[in-house]
């Protein structure tokens, strides 16, 4: 064994999910010579497609996606590699008992639903948005950026606080206190402003709990509803979309990125240790024992699994080990993936091509909502939970046979530890019977259509991907572990403790989502550092 | 109580599919094409802009101008008339052309279908029996008929349309390469396929007798119903033609004899459709003016460019400096592409600048107040959107 003192690789980028392939197309593209390890036999992390079942393409974890940064999209050439989203149209959310709320693109069609409902909320529904929008307009200004340290104040972060501070004021006195406020309160609270109607209401709080150990009544649950609502599909805020192909495809099309700049991905490659030398990262050991050096070693791992998993304690300055141990990182959902022989059919639901295709959210109420969380927090997973269903197949030809469906179930909440005991495989099939239960409530008969199920527990989301406790956004959204502060305090801006060790995954800014913005942020701190050019690109949002 | 419609002779004309049509265009959002009630879009235009390039979708193009040409000097008669040799146009298959005045500037447009030795199909967008006429001035043995309105047409797009056609009971459709014109029995009657479209992706245009147009609706749908058959509109359509770079009249050129002002129509060379323009064959319609054209060097020429920044740059004008201080050029058609993620547009430039910087001035508004942003502006050979599929023969199922 010999690690030699000019190491022939650049940049080892542990973990092949979308923000690594993201960094290391980058690093690549900017002429290092690149390398990323995999411990699966196939890439792609939490954003991948796999068929579990003949014919049938399931992704398996992420589903839908809003907040792919179109100027990655543009810059990576992810088109010629085969990307395309689609967008889709509203979802319709469901009640306890017989209501519907249908999300219709059309602005007549939207704001008559509305007032079926409650005239008082269709008119509500505009300053909500508005309101909504605005803030999302600050927040997606921050995404392609490298948060400023304010503690540490060189000359960079100071012209990025400028920056910041400009685009704050520029909202007005009256916004700036009600954004300010917003950051700490529930999704409840948020709502109970603007909404009367218990069904709208719940609604438009899902997104403020989806993949979060939060209930709506928790406070930081209205940011994550921002984090939800401020993607868009082609400029189209809000809106959400499918990859042809499934999920997978944007790994796919990234990896056809790093490949076409010269980057090596190495599939069955996980990494057992990385090796530190005069508090220097020098490069890997893998699970078979190979060694690897490099330059810089990038972890696309989440903060906790880095830097306790695959580090040595007695490497890391004091406090970080830690840091790592307290992240919040809670698991709180599980995926349930269901191949169908027929399009269901939804009670109450318009049979018609478009309503009937769409997304299905089993919101309940309210109160509904905050018992599922209730069920959470005694270890259990929820016995009447939260359930958003995406059939993509309805909207994507290239992922099942014709006339059959497969069917995206993301459920709220299932916790990473059972009270009663360890994850089996039995309780796992229990959980996802509580599922379809949920869903044949809604749908009469939907059981008989079933053909195949894969099941996801917070124990398998872990157990296959990586995520600790099965946190799909690599560690929790809120203020504590957000911008700057994330994933620590002091080392928001992807430089890790150890010299030439960087983080690119959902544990930095901005966080989780299919965003590809951890991944090239990362790298731009990565080139700046090896003064090389930078050839990331920031967004451009001169129009909104 | 039958009281006679005051207003009956200024109402559009319905299109042999338009039972189907009206129930499906939710949003009534209806224009008008060739004196037809014409879809702008039905349920909602980016999903059905969607559907051409994810799934499959039909677009109505029954108001297409259709003519039929036969007779010993059919052939010799287009031939004078259209830029292309027709003569190397085979039975079955189909030519895309255009036709010019003496001047060398383009009237328009279109498609022959060749049907048999003597006997031709010309379909455009606009009416031009009239030139047809005129260019018939010394055959005599040619007869034509306009089949406008006795030719229904749908065009079905996307990914998945010979799946579906298939489906539909059109055996060995896959087979067909491009401009190949098929013909079927479709539950007793006859229908025309041509894989022709003006998407840039696979997909064929169905040609049948208006009386069996619901027939042949019916049975598409219904074969097309588990892959999300959608009719499209002229908003979708004009989204795809724009990736595909195609060319439409009233945006890329304006029709040479309803043109009022000297030389704002344009030429083949203008509109970088060299390829389409034959010196070889006979004498054309044209033929003079286009090879001075030629050997001068036209004044504009149509390029593809990628616009920085996503805010459409319709209407803009092009610079050659930043300051846009030298104008080089217009943009005639722009958008965002969803599918190829990038701020696309076609321009007309001046040949001698399309090398160097080019500027777009773009406009835009926002709540009512109004900016301007510089963009740079970069040409492309090829077109934004070119799906492998589009040529595939035999063709795939999505």
């Amino acid at each position: 064994m010999s690690v030699s003192s000019s190491p022939a690789l650049d940049a080892i980028v542990i973990g092949a999910g979308h923000n690594g392939l993201t960094n290391a197309a980058y690093l690549a593209k900017a002429g290092l010579k690149v390398v990323v390890l995999e411990k699966n036999d196939y890439i792609g992390g939490a954003a991948v497609s796999r068929e579990l079942h003949e014919g049938f393409t399931y992704s398996n974890c992420s589903y839908m996606c809003s907040m792919m940064r179109q100027a990655i999209h543009r810059d990576l050439n992810l088109s010629r590699h085969g990307l395309i989203l689609v967008p889709y149209l509203g979802t319709v959310n469901s009640g306890d008992g017989d209501e519907r709320l249908i999300s219709y693109h059309d602005e007549t069609a939207a704001y008559l639903e509305l007032k079926r409902h409650s005239p008082h909320d269709a008119d509500a529904m505009h300053r909500f948005q508005a309101d909504l929008t605005r803030y999302s307009q600050l927040i997606r200004k921050t995404l392609l950026r490298t948060p400023p340290d304010p503690a540490r104040l060189r000359p960079r972060d100071i012209s990025e606080l400028l920056f910041l501070a400009k685009q704050f004021w520029s909202m007005g006195e009256a916004q700036i206190y009600e954004y300010i406020r917003f950051f700490t309160m529930s999704a409840a609270e948020f709502l109970d402003d603007y909404f009367e109607n218990d069904l709208i209401k719940a609604a438009m709080a899902t997104p403020g709990i989806i993949g979060t150990a939060l209930g709506v009544c928790s406070p930081g649950s209205a940011y994550v509803l921002l984090h939800h609502v401020m993607g868009d599909v082609d400029g189209n805020i809000g809106a959400w979309g499918l990859a042809r192909g499934g999920m997978g495809a944007i790994s796919n099309a990234l990896a056809g990125a790093v490949r076409e700049h010269g980057g090596e991905i190495r599939t069955q490659a996980g990494v057992r240790q990385v090796l530190v030398k005069n508090r220097r990262a020098t490069g890997v050991v893998l699970d078979n024992g190979d060694q690897l050096s490099a330059r810089i070693v990038v972890s696309n791992l989440d903060a906790k699994r880095t830097f306790t998993r695959i580090m040595d304690a007695s490497d890391l300055p004091d406090g970080i080990r830690e840091k790592a141990d307290n992240f919040k990182i809670r698991g709180s959902s599980g995926k349930v993936n269901i191949a169908l022989s027929a399009l269901p059919k939804f009670t109450g639901v318009p049979d018609n091509p478009y309503v009937n295709r769409g997304g299905q959210a089993f919101s309940g109420s309210m109160e509904t909502l905050e018992r599922a969380y209730d069920c959470w927090k005694r270890g259990r997973w929820s016995d009447d939970p939260f359930v958003e269903s995406v059939i993509p197949s309805a909207w994507d030809p290239t992922v099942a046979p014709p006339g059959q469906h497969w069917m995206s179930n993301f459920i709220q909440y299932c916790p990473p530890q059972l009270a009663d005991g360890p994850w089996t495989a039995e309780k796992r099939d229990q959980f996802g019977q509580t599922v379809v239960n949920k869903i044949e409530r809604y749908s009469p008969g939907f059981k008989d259509l079933i053909l195949h199920m894969e099941v996801r527990t917070p124990h398998e989301i872990e157990q296959e991907i990586g995520l600790t406790e099965g946190n799909i956004f690599q560690g929790e959204l809120t203020l504590d572990q957000l911008f700057f502060n994330r994933p620590f305090p002091g080392y928001g801006q992807y430089r890790m403790p150890v010299r030439n060790l960087y983080m690119c995954g959902s544990s930095t800014h901005p966080g989780g989502g299919v965003s590809a913005t951890c991944g090239a942020n990362a790298a731009r701190e990565i080139l700046l550092d090896l003064r090389r050019p930078n050839s990331v690109p920031e967004d451009d949002f001169f129009d909104e | 109580m039958n009281v006679p419609d005051p207003f009956a002779g200024e109402r559009p004309k319905l299109s042999p599919f338009h039972p189907r049509l009206k129930a499906l265009n939710v949003r009534e959002a209806w224009s008008a094409w060739n004196g037809y009630k014409f879809a702008e879009y039905y349920y909602d235009a980016e999903y059905e802009y969607f559907c051409v390039r994810n799934r499959v979708a039909t677009y109505d193009i029954s108001p297409m101008q259709k003519y039929e040409i036969k007779g010993p000097d059919a052939e010799a008669m287009l031939n004078r008339m259209v830029t292309r040799d027709v003569r190397k146009i085979g039975l079955n298959r189909v030519g895309y052309t255009l036709w010019c005045t003496d001047e060398g500037r383009l009237i328009d447009d279109g498609t022959i279908f060749r049907l048999g030795a003597d006997r031709f199909m010309l379909t455009c967008g606009s009416p031009c029996g009239a030139w047809l006429a005129k260019s018939a001035f010394g055959f005599d043995a040619v007869t034509i008929s306009d089949w406008s309105d006795e030719l229904a047409a749908l065009a079905v797009q996307g990914p998945t349309s010979c799946a579906v056609l298939k489906r539909m009971g059109l055996d060995g459709v896959e087979t067909a390469r491009p401009f190949d014109i098929r013909h079927f029995d479709l539950r007793g009657s006859s229908l025309m396929v041509s894989r022709t479209g003006f998407t840039g992706d696979l997909g064929y245009e169905l040609w049948v007798s208006p009386e069996h147009a619901l027939n042949l609706w019916d049975a598409l749908y219904e074969a097309g119903e588990p892959y999300g058959i959608q009719p499209y509109g002229e908003a979708a359509t004009n989204m795809a033609r724009l990736e595909a770079g195609f060319i439409m009249p009233a945006m890329e050129f304006n029709e040479a004899l309803k043109t009022v002002h000297f030389e704002h129509d344009q030429t083949p060379f203008e509109l970088s459709l060299d390829w389409l323009v034959d010196f070889r064959k006979p004498h054309f319609s044209g033929r003079s003016a286009l090879l001075r054209e030629q050997q001068a060097g036209p004044k504009y020429r149509l390029a593809r460019l990628d616009i920085e920044g996503n805010r459409s740059a319709e209407g803009s004008h092009i610079y050659r400096n930043r300051r846009c201080t030298k104008q080089i050029g217009y943009v005639t058609s722009a958008m965002w592409s969803p599918a190829a993620k990038a701020n696309i547009a076609l321009a007309m430039i001046e040949p001698k600048f399309l090398n160097g910087e080019m500027w777009a001035e773009i406009y835009y508004e926002k709540e009512l107040r109004h900016y301007s942003r510089v963009a740079r502006c970069t040409s492309r050979e090829k077109p934004f959107w070119t799906p492998a599929r589009a040529r595939a023969t035999p063709a795939p199922d999505f």
